[in-house]
């Protein structure tokens, strides 16, 4: 049997752990069924923590990499995915502090809580305010906002709230405490909506119409 | 009486549902006295959803490509 070849396409109905035991073991197969289901989302979290192609590309060789030579420290503890993804922060989080001139990418600056959030455009917003645009124009929206939030709030919105990590998981992935997590995830929140409300707002509501 | 600095601070919690029964209420009162905080909760509740719903973009061919062939030379180097 080849152990080396990972193109076995019968395994989509297997279970996570059998998977993980499988790959333990050497399934060369169950390892490539896992990279095939994680892939996308870890593509995806690397490319909105460094907001570049090809560190992205970097992280995601990298993880997976890792994650291979390192299964037998994963005990099953937490799920596989969670581990991979604390994997997949380390090594785009390093991306961005190599990047020394870029000083806006320090994790351990000083930031506010989030209490003082200026909210300047309060309007409501449609029903399903999304409709109203076509799926690209979507994306490029709500990745532009993403892209224009600070790191340590950034990374806290996209692994809580886009890979729906909880808060004890994030905390961890990040190295935060827990209360930590939850005023940058406040504060991103907030900015978001902020941005967000530009595009989103009920058309002939003006910003001052709620107060 | 809860101001809507009180609201906000606790907004997130509310939003994932992890409050207690006692502390949901009053916010609820809250927003239903105070139309700006009801705006902010709506949109904020409408941003994580439509977050949420984004899925991933299908990773590139050739992006995948490169890693298979990556991550098969590393299993061929540890088996050989």
């Amino acid at each position: 049997m080849n152990t080396t070849t990972m193109a076995v396409p019968s395994q989509t109905g297997i279970d996570e752990g059998t998977l993980v035991a499988q790959a333990r073991e050497g399934d060369a197969g169950a390892f490539g069924e896992l990279v095939r289901r994680y892939e996308g989302k870890i593509f995806r979290l690397a490319q909105h923590v460094t907001q570049n192609r090809e560190d992205a590309e970097d992280v995601l060789q990298e993880t997976f990499m890792k994650a291979y030579e390192h299964l037998d420290q994963f005990h099953g503890d937490s799920k596989f995915y969670t581990w991979i993804v604390r994997i997949a922060v380390n090594q785009a989080l390093m991306k961005l502090r190599r990047r020394k001139t870029d000083k806006s990418v320090s994790l351990d600056e000083t930031i506010d809580t989030g209490e003082d959030t200026i909210l300047r455009e309060v309007a409501a917003w449609d029903e399903d305010p999304e409709q109203r645009f076509s799926r690209e124009e979507l994306g490029q929206i709500l990745d532009s906002a993403i892209q224009s939030l600070e790191p340590p709030y950034r990374s806290v919105f996209v692994l809580r709230d886009i890979e729906e990590l909880s808060t004890e998981e994030t905390a961890e992935a990040l190295d935060l405490s827990v209360p930590a997590v939850k005023s940058r995830l406040l504060r991103a929140r907030l900015q978001l909506r902020e941005k967000l409300t530009r595009f989103f707002k009920r058309k002939g509501d003006d910003a001052f119409a709620y107060m | 009486m809860l101001t809507c600095k009180d609201f906000l601070h606790e907004l997130s919690d509310y939003l994932d549902e992890s409050i207690d029964t006692e502390a949901r209420a009053k916010l609820e009162q809250h927003i239903a006295e105070c139309p700006n905080c009801w705006v902010i909760a709506d949109t904020t509740r409408k941003t994580i959803r439509i977050y949420k719903g984004m899925d991933p973009y299908p990773i590139p061919s050739d992006v995948e490509a490169r890693l298979m062939k990556a991550l098969e030379k590393k299993m061929a180097a540890k088996h050989r």
